[in-house]
């Protein structure tokens, strides 16, 4: 007798995949979100990983997971507390129970919880036994492994590797649950694993069971739908904020017809831009693994210097080891992208966990009087357009720029509406033609409207000139240790970055133009901000939302924005480091709403916050 | 190279006023290079020179070329990015012993090893002229110096055994006062198709004067010195009657007359690295004489040859557009 199964639509879900470092949870998000961009819900996801490699299987510090929220609205965060946990092992329902919604859904594999895992994540007694989950969730116990082991009984697979299958599993029993194609994952692993038949058809049968379990088991009476998003029209795909930034240098690269050196350092979580450029070597990016951070910077210093835009990326520490060369960068005005995608700090701190902590670094990390136009990225589709900016400005204004994202950006993805290449603004490079005349280059003599100086790149007859870090004089660029022109040109390279404040385009206000209360964000803190504003004006609040992106110079309708509103709240994963620079700019006593966790604050936390600064 | 040079040793001189101390080999090695220059190159426009800081590093300045002042220790690393981004340009870098070896010593090791076509100069005056007298990694021990005064305590650095260490492939030692031999190493040096190490003994008059005055001495000078030949037997001393031998695995020195004739005398061979190691290792040895010319020489591709070869390879692979790339993987259109 079939069962009987209900339907229920929802608004939207936020499920948490949780397991050991081995069981594949990256794997199981990534598949999960695919299918459901495929779907087309809005969709935002966050993944977090473990600093260790290889903690010890089944160790509290091993505990891997992927959050992902899809919805049937517009979102802009990837959720707060999780509807549903999926909990391949005990240390995994340790790490993260605690922040499952009351009365959420569990999913567990019951095979993990034997005595010796229960020990390692510290359990007296099996909380699967002693129903001590029962009355707060609706939880599930499933035998994933054992019904992997059945579903691939007969493929010449290896125990350990059919094991492996279980995630498959875990993703099928959802698929079910949300009902959801199974195809785009087995058309995935058909690609995946090409050459591979056994293992295609293990993890096909894995996934299989695990959505006929949900098909038969009398646990599940009932289905969820999320529905299409009615989002903006046009084309999409997910987008991380890794390909994201990746794909604005390239952008640079195919609008400006310039070569681009990237040279870097291995350095959690910026490794995987290396990564992604070391592939595209087809469209003129050369990719250098530098001997160290330093060298990372100073190479792509070298060929900018030859008329190739340098790039790098790195991280906190990285970037703290770049700072002599932003110096010179700065002093013989070549254009050099730095890329900081932010994580915990200081020193090592957590590599693998996201901050903003970095903005002082950015702003001030230098020796001198040292203005570095510094840009962030909001949301992981907008790496792209960021990184692109970042570049164009560089070059048109000869300056280092730093560009900050950071691991949630980084790792975290979203529906991004595809670009077209026209709308991308105009990027232009012009290098200084040579000469055949006996007249003196001036290496810096300045574009009057930008203060950029010229770019006379090696190569070029009759334009031979010496550049380095000790102060020119302004236009023929000698060696001068005069100190009025050390003075006009400390003022000349601050002016030159002020100017760039003419390329910002006008600031957008979320809700109130004016009000009690602006929410002003930067970075990646712009989802749960404007969420939070979203929910206070249903309620009626007077607030507005500002994201701010360039941090230096700061947008020139700035100032006056502030002043349409009573109070000011800047909400940043670290002490107040944009709230000091507000305070500084404009002297408005902003208000900060610091949490420093390593994961983005939450919307219900900014939402709290501005109630008890409006209400009280 | 040119027949006749059509650029002048004027056309390679610019326009700075040269700050170094009165008396410093440093003028000596500039000279030399302006001289060699209008031989080795046609178009001085497709010359770089990069440097770090300290006193040699002020060289870029004096030359009429395109130059760049990098930051201490850091001039490798600001070439290699230059001869990557264009692989068609002539990169000289200069260097000292404290900025190539002491702050600078990763970057160094990983040029050599990377084998990027880069000439690098590096003056040894064994101690730190622009900040005013340390003592420097090349410093003999017990180097009494405003840091040290009762004698520094570390062991010196072998500059040409570091340099063939970190896999170099070529290595050469020459001295200030050589002029014709100085020329000649930068030829050399110009001539080799991957990192060229050029060790040049320079003497600092003012902190560390006299420190290769035994190398430099009329008087002295035939009996400390080894002058390299590719191919010759190693002969050195006023009368040409002293040579090196091989005695088992042990280098000897030994006169040549009765005993020994020039035909037990070990002939140079540049492309023997084992060779090599054990004439790098003779520098600061008082058995043995200094050698000097190219110790090793030997070529093997370089990385920027092979970075060009995987730039046309990955050109051949299907064209792409940037729209191609953006639009790229799955997507889903809302209407
Ligand atoms: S301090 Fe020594 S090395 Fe420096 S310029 Fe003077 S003599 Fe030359």
């Amino acid at each position: 007798m079939a069962k009987k199964v209900n339907k229920e639509t929802l608004d939207n879900v936020t499920i948490r995949f949780a397991g050991d470092s081995g069981d594949g949870m990256q794997l199981s998000g990534g598949r999960f979100t695919q299918t459901a961009a495929i779907v087309g819900n809005d969709l935002s996801t966050l993944p977090d990983f473990p600093a260790e490699i290889r903690a010890p299987a089944g160790s509290l510090a091993g505990v891997s997971s992927f959050q992902i929220h899809f919805s049937s609205q517009e979102i802009h965060t990837p959720g707060e507390k999780p509807d549903v946990l999926v909990a391949m092992n005990p240390a995994a329902l340790k790490v993260h129970l605690k922040e499952l919604k009351a009365g959420g859904t569990l999913i567990i594999n019951k095979n993990a919880f034997n005595p010796k895992n229960l020990k390692l994540a510290g359990y007296e007694t099996d909380p699967t036994e002693d129903g001590t989950l029962d009355d707060y969730y609706q939880a599930h116990f499933i035998e994933m492994s054992k019904l992997v082991t059945l579903a691939c009984e007969g493929i010449e697979l290896s125990p350990k590797l059919v094991e492996r299958t279980k995630n498959l599993c875990a993703l099928g029993v959802l698929f079910w649950i949300y009902d959801r194609p199974l195809e785009p994952t087995i058309d995935w692993l058909k690609n995946k694993f090409k050459n591979k038949p056994e293992i295609i058809e293990a993890n096909t049968n894995a996934l299989n069971a695990g959505y006929n379990y949900g098909e038969t088991a009398e646990l599940f009476t009932t289905r969820y739908v999320v529905e299409k998003a009615k989002l903006p029209a046009g084309r999409y795909r997910n987008m991380n904020g890794t390909l994201a930034t990746c794909l604005g240098l390239l952008a640079a690269v195919e609008k400006s017809k310039m070569s681009l050196t990237f040279a870097g350092y291995p350095i959690t979580p910026a490794s995987n831009i290396l990564h992604t450029l070391s592939n595209w070597k087809k469209f003129g990016i050369k990719t250098f693994q530098a001997e160290d951070e330093i060298a990372g910077i100073g190479a792509a210093l070298g060929a900018s210097f030859g008329g190739s835009l340098g790039v790098t990326a790195s991280s906190g520490p990285g970037i703290a080891l770049k700072g002599e060369f932003l110096g010179l960068t700065l002093i013989t005005e070549l254009p050099v992208v730095i890329i900081n995608v932010q994580r915990g700090g200081p020193s090592t701190g957590l590599p693998t966990k996201t901050e903003q902590s970095d903005l002082f670094q950015a702003v001030y990390g230098r020796n001198g009087d040292a203005p570095t136009p510094v840009v962030a990225a909001t949301t992981p589709g907008d790496c792209f357009v960021t990184t692109y900016e970042a570049c164009r400005i560089a070059v048109k204004y000869m300056t280092p720029i730093i560009v900050l994202t950071d691991g949630y950006l980084a790792n975290g993805s979203e529906p991004w509406m595809i670009p077209d290449s026209k709308d991308l603004n105009d990027f232009d490079v012009s290098f200084e033609k040579g000469s055949e005349t006996d007249e003196k280059h001036q290496p810096y003599k300045r574009n009057k409207d930008t203060l950029a100086r010229n770019w006379a790149i090696p190569g070029t007859k009759g334009l031979e000139h010496r550049i380095g870090g000790i102060e020119k004089e302004d236009g023929s660029g000698n060696v001068s240790y005069d100190s009025d022109n050390h003075e006009h040109m400390t003022y000349t390279r601050a002016q030159k970055v002020a100017n760039i404040a003419n390329e910002i385009p006008p600031t957008q206000v979320y809700g109130k133009e004016k009000g009690d209360l602006l929410i002003l964000s930067w970075g990646s803190t712009h989802g749960s901000c404007k969420v939070a504003t979203e929910k206070l004006l249903t309620e009626d609040y007077k607030v507005g939302h500002v994201s701010l992106k360039w941090i230096n110079p700061f947008p020139s309708d700035l100032g006056k924005i502030l002043l349409n509103y009573k109070k000011v709240i800047i909400p940043e994963i670290n002490r107040g480091q944009l709230r000091y620079l507000i305070r500084a700019e404009y002297l408005i006593d902003a208000i900060g709403l610091n949490e420093i966790k390593g994961k983005p604050i939450g919307a219900s936390t900014i939402v709290n916050k501005c109630k008890e600064i409006l209400d009280g | 190279m040119a027949d006749k040079p059509t650029l002048k040793k004027a056309d390679f001189q610019s326009d700075q006023a040269i700050r170094w101390c009165p008396g410093c080999g440093d003028y000596a090695i500039l000279a030399q290079t302006q001289k060699v220059f209008p031989e080795i190159t046609e178009k001085k426009e497709d010359t770089v020179f990069i440097s770090g800081i300290g006193c040699s590093s002020r060289f870029p300045y004096y030359m009429n070329t395109y130059g760049f002042h990098t930051i201490h220790g850091r001039a490798p690393t600001v070439a290699s990015g230059l001869k990557l981004a264009n692989p068609d340009l002539s990169v000289w870098m200069v260097t000292g012993d404290g900025d190539g070896f002491s702050i600078g010593g990763n970057h160094l090791i990983h040029l050599l090893r990377r084998n990027i076509n880069i000439n690098v100069m590096l003056f040894n005056n064994r101690i730190y002229g622009l900040t005013k007298g340390q003592y420097s990694p090349t410093s003999e021990q017990g180097k009494v110096t405003y840091s040290t005064p009762m004698g520094s305590l570390d062991y010196p650095f072998k500059p040409t055994q570091l340099a063939l260490g970190a896999q170099g492939s070529f290595v050469a030692k020459t001295i200030d006062k050589e002029l014709k031999h100085l020329q000649n190493m930068i030829r050399r040096a110009n001539d080799h198709n991957g990192t060229s190490f050029i060790e040049i003994y320079q003497n600092c008059n003012i902190f560390n004067d006299g420190a290769f005055g035994t190398l430099t001495d009329r008087d002295t000078k035939a009996d400390r010195l080894l002058y390299l030949e590719n191919g010759e037997p190693m002969i050195f001393g006023n009368d040409k009657d002293k040579g090196i031998i091989l005695e088992g695995s042990k280098p000897k020195v030994v006169k040549i007359g009765k005993k020994y004739s020039v035909e037990d005398i070990l002939v140079h061979d540049e492309t023997d690295s084992l060779l090599a190691n054990m004439l790098s290792n003779f520098t600061a040895n008082p058995e043995f004489p200094e050698p000097l010319g190219v110790i090793y020489c030997s070529e093997r591709p370089t990385y920027d040859d092979l970075m060009a070869d995987q730039m046309s390879k990955a050109n051949e692979q299907p064209k792409q557009t940037l729209d191609d790339m953006l639009k790229a993987g799955d997507t889903w259109v809302v209407k």
